[in-house]
């Protein structure tokens, strides 16, 4: 194993994958030998029995919520390209890029983070996250020790603290006013984007 | 509270009493009274006037005979009463370690036996400490290592031990020497070699005295596994060093080939310690393999094979820690998947009592033996050997550090390098080594005082303000400022979300080698050492290792879960208008999230030295992943590909249902298999999610072991709800918790209850209710599933119990 570039080579469309996602060749070589050690029937596509393989994100109490993201409606396999999109979400933002003013939003600004997130709770991608889909989150990711009762009392306070036009639902632009409130540090510089910062980049040294 | 603990203090007071008379009774005269065995004829020669009669002795003593094992049970007796005396006292333990107040009672009954002049017991010698005392607290540590977040630290471990560990003791070694040097303090006879040994002596850091203290001060894994491993994995390098100071010492010149020599015996010492681990510990899980009926033993031979590792270490002069670490990290992952779950159960249980027994009883020797001990005090020795160990440790951390740093996917931060400077504790092995001293050698006794004040120092000073300090450290770093409820649930949400898509990625550096290792393990090693080796997916294994733990939680608790979702009540209207909430229940709700949500990145258990591994939370995690898995797998409906069909194939053990129910049917008995039974059974009708219909059948055939599965339903009409136990029962339509707009869901909830009891007329009604509701969502299914599953179905007719054969017509469209 190793980053070359016969593996490259059996990318399709490689220089618009790196272009599109911003990611280096090494890190598209790593996630192609990750996409392959996933793959355990070697069919060149996965479904999502692969993603539930993956024994860690069984114990992720959004794990099926994540490997959701992955399908999009209707798709069961997906190819490496895709996967490797999904991925480029989460590549931290560089601050230092020059924007040009009317070029389409790099796929890992902070705007489709927060799409991303929104998405997790919108599971029937109306747009708004109603009551019970945050019912159903919470649920989720609370433990059984708590009542019903709580967890309604809980959900109507979310929503009362972020609804602002009333309907009872969280809409997109009442999300981002929440996470704009938690202060800019989480998506920027979360645990993720810098340990993956670094991951990747030490990842390809020591290998 | 405030008598019940004066109760508890007068106990142990008065087991101190009883100790001091023991021990009084056995280095004193001890003369006990002779025994007479009733019935002897007295002296038949009457040389002189015949001796007056003895009667039968009707109460004797005989203490000689009884008192190494006595004395060892009041020891223990005492230091375990200490502790519960301890956590009566919820205000010390917070700020206090136990090991410090094990320690000061240690001084404490010290000072007692020393007022009454007695030796310090006999018990205590160092053979005691290392062979009897030390390997349990190994054994365990070892035993519930993290093994992946330990393999992915591997070199850091192995980088701070070793090179840390070479650094600090000669570096320590060389500055004593340096004071040494100056005349006013009287120590210049010590030579280089002897601080040289010293200095190795006293900068092992111990693993007891670690995790005793950073354990409770809850710090994050990283940092855990690296002091941990390093305070484990130094002792190879320790007992080289030691016996290359030792030897070196006893001579008066040193060679270059004594230096390469050294080298060449560390690399053996440590090698041969793993490979002797190694060795063992797959013998152990061979073994393993084969004692399907010999179901008690099954601990005894982890045990056992263990201790040899450490003692066959030791006898060639080894590391013996590593080879005890090694066997039961090898051994543990094969013996987990042989032995029944039972065993399983005894091995933790054991081994975490084992371990807590050691630790008590080596700080409270540690305390005890500190004022029976013969001491040399030396101010400035002593002094300047405490300033030299932070000095050197806090130097070579922070030099160490920044060069790992390079090679670490997640770099230590000085916060992080400050924690572990002040994590390297001392303790018992430090002055084990010290007391291990030959008496001949010089200055043995300023050495003893030196390592005591060593430890004293570190476990008390450091042990005690740990804990503030990483809060503090901790303070500044987060925001604490009152997070909205809103906020809270986003960001947890979101960190579970990026955890999950660092495991998916995987680990970058380390992927390669595990990934090589795992197809090795496939091929060659779970072929030959575990039995009854079929492929499955991990997912596969761990559920039903779950499903299995969480039968037998069931049927032993009682009650204890509650709060399962009602369905009804998710169906009803909520008022449109918004209430308006008082600042208290905002408060409280906030406490309830922060207490309930699962912590993010679990990814390992992590260890901690007084209990067993909390894996609720995580079975409740799979649990509800799994139906929702279900779920959303019939919706994509990809679940009738063969590699899914493997996912949820039936255990073998269906096939034996047969049998096995006429066997339960004549003994209700609750041996070992019949635990395995009931849990298969119960195991069964979740193990079936495709054939939803197929599933209720398996419950009638449930009814046999009717003892125990009443008292399942006492429990589950108690609590009613139970998400984990409907999931169980209702095998595919546990999802109907989570799904909405089925208004019939609690009916759903309720009536597996029912059918686990007796066969009544209103569980006959409610099952047709249930059928009905099954077709409907069978009816849903894709009809190219259908037909598989109907295929399915026949194929499995032949191996259920005749109980089981339903007409299949009734299910079908």
């Amino acid at each position: 194993m190793g980053c070359n570039a016969s593996t490259l080579a059996k990318i399709h469309n490689v220089d618009e994958l790196i272009l599109e996602t911003g990611f280096s060749s090494s890190h598209i070589c790593h996630l192609y030998n990750r996409f392959h050690s996933l793959d355990k029937d070697d069919k060149g596509l996965l479904n999502r029995g692969d993603f539930q393989n993956i024994s860690e994100l069984a114990v992720n109490p959004l794990g099926d919520r994540i490997i959701n993201n992955f399908f999009p409606d209707g798709v069961d396999l997906i190819d490496f390209n895709s996967f490797a999109r999904t991925l480029a979400r989460f590549r931290p933002v560089e601050e230092s890029l020059k924007k040009e003013p009317d070029s389409p939003e790099p796929i890992n600004s902070r705007a489709n983070k927060l799409k991303f997130a929104f998405q997790l709770y919108d599971q029937d991608k109306d747009g708004k996250i109603s009551n019970n889909e945050l019912l159903q989150v919470l649920r989720l990711m609370l433990g059984v020790q708590v009542t019903e009762e709580q967890l309604d009392n809980i959900t109507d306070r979310t929503i009362q603290e972020a609804d602002l036009d009333g309907d009872n639902a969280i809409s997109f632009e009442e999300f981002k006013k929440v996470r704009a409130k938690l202060s800019g540090h989480f998506l920027a510089s979360s645990c993720l984007t810098s340990d993956w910062d670094l991951g990747w980049g030490y990842g390809v040294a020591s290998l | 509270m405030g008598s019940l603990s004066i109760w508890r203090l007068t106990l142990v007071v008065f087991y101190i009493v009883v100790l001091i008379h023991g021990s009084s009774a056995a280095y004193g005269n001890g003369k006990t009274p002779t025994t007479s065995s009733p019935g002897q004829p007295s002296n038949p020669v009457h040389t002189f006037p015949a001796p007056k009669k003895e009667y039968l002795p009707v109460f004797q003593m005989n203490y000689p005979r009884i008192q190494i094992p006595f004395e060892i049970t009041l020891w223990i007796l005492l230091a375990s009463l200490a502790k519960i005396g301890f956590h009566v006292y919820h205000k010390i333990t917070v700020w206090v370690p136990e090991c410090c107040l094990l320690i000061t009672i240690g001084l404490i009954v010290g000072g007692i036996m020393y007022s009454v002049h007695e030796e310090s017991p006999a018990v205590l010698t160092t053979d005691v400490f290392f062979l009897y005392l030390l390997p349990p607290i190994v054994l365990d540590a070892g035993y519930f290592m993290p093994t992946r977040l330990f393999f992915e630290n591997c070199g850091t471990v192995l980088w701070f031990s070793v090179v840390g560990t070479l650094w600090n003791s000669i570096g320590i070694g060389i500055s004593l020497f340096g004071i040494c040097q100056i005349e006013a303090f009287g120590i210049q006879d010590i030579n280089l070699q002897e601080n040289l040994l010293f200095g190795t002596i006293i900068s092992t850091v111990d693993p007891v005295a670690v995790l005793a203290v950073f354990e409770e001060v809850n710090i994050n894994e990283q940092l855990y596994i690296v002091v941990f491993g390093e305070s484990l994995y130094n002792d190879a390098i320790t007992v080289a060093l030691y016996s290359l100071f030792k030897y070196i010492s006893q001579m008066d010149q040193v060679d270059s080939i004594d230096i390469f020599l050294g080298t060449a015996d560390f690399f053996v010492v440590g090698f041969g310690g793993i490979m002797f681990g190694l060795l063992f510990g797959f013998v152990a899980a061979f073994t393993t393999r084969f004692t399907a009926n010999t179901r008690e033993l099954e601990p005894v031979f982890v045990f056992m094979y263990s201790y040899l590792a450490y003692l066959i270490a030791e006898l060639f002069s080894l590391s013996s820690i590593m080879a005890i670490v090694t066997c039961a990290l090898t051994m543990k992952y094969y013996v987990e998947e042989n032995v029944s779950q039972r065993s399983c159960t005894t091995i933790r249980h054991f081994l975490k009592m084992w371990s807590s027994v050691s630790e008590t009883l080596i700080f409270f020797f540690l305390g005890v033996t500190t004022v029976t001990s013969k001491h040399e005090w030396n101010w400035a020795y002593i002094g300047f050997t405490l300033i030299f160990c932070i000095v050197w440790r806090g130097l070579g951390v922070l030099v160490l550090a920044q060069i790992i740093n390079n090679f670490r996917t997640i770099p230590f931060t000085f916060k992080d390098q400050f924690s572990m400077a002040y994590g390297g504790l001392r303790g018992a092995i430090c002055f084990s080594l010290a007391f291990l001293l030959p008496n001949t050698f010089p200055r043995r006794n300023l050495f003893t005082t030196a390592a005591i004040a060593v430890i004293i120092f570190t476990v008390f000073i450091q042990g005690i303000t740990i804990r503030p300090l990483i809060d503090y450290l901790n303070v500044r770093r987060t925001n604490r400022k009152l997070m909205t409820i809103n906020v809270e649930i986003h960001s947890r949400a979101m960190e579970h979300t990026i955890a999950g898509i660092e495991d998916l990625c995987g680990q970058w550096s380390h992927y390669y080698w595990k990934d090589k290792f795992k197809k090795i393990n496939d091929r060659f090693l779970r072929k030959v050492l575990i039995k009854d080796n079929r492929p499955q997916s991990s997912i596969v294994s761990l559920y039903k290792k779950l499903e299995l733990q969480n039968a037998l939680v069931l049927l032993d608790s009682n009650g204890g879960i509650s709060g399962a979702p009602s369905l009804t009540s998710l169906q009803e209207q909520k008022p449109t208008k918004p209430e308006t909430f008082l600042p208290e229940e905002v408060w409280s709700m906030q406490e309830l999230l922060s207490k309930n949500m699962y912590k993010i990145h679990e990814r390992t258990l992590t260890y901690t030295r007084h209990s067993l591994p909390n894996e609720i939370r995580t079975k409740e995690i799979l649990l509800r992943r799994h139906s929702t898995i279900r779920k959303s797998m019939r919706k994509a409906g990809t679940w009738q590909t063969p590699a899914a069909a493997k996912y949820y194939s039936l255990p073998p053990t269906v096939q034996n249902l047969q049998p096995r129910l006429r066997l339960r049917k004549s003994s209700l008995t609750g041996d070992d298999d019949g635990d395995d039974d009931i849990a298969s059974e119960i195991n069964f009708p979740p193990a079936r999610p495709r054939l939803q219909l197929r599933a209720k059948e398996p419950r009638r055939a449930l009814q046999p072991p009717r003892n125990k599965l009443e008292t399942v339903n006492e429990v589950r009409t108690d609590s009613r709800r139970t998400p984990m136990v409907d999931y169980e029962n209702r095998g595919g339509s546990a999802m109907s918790e989570n799904s909405k707009g089925r208004g019939t869901g609690t009916k759903r909830a309720l009536t597996p209850m029912r059918q686990f009891g007796l066969f009544n007329e209103q569980g006959l009604k409610n099952k047709e209710k249930e059928d009905q509701m099954e077709m409907e969502e069978f009816r849903y299914t894709p009809a190219a599933n259908r037909r598989e599953e109907a295929r399915e179905e026949a194929s499995d007719s032949e191996t259920t119990h005749p109980l089981l054969n339903r007409p299949m017509h009734q299910y079908k469209p």
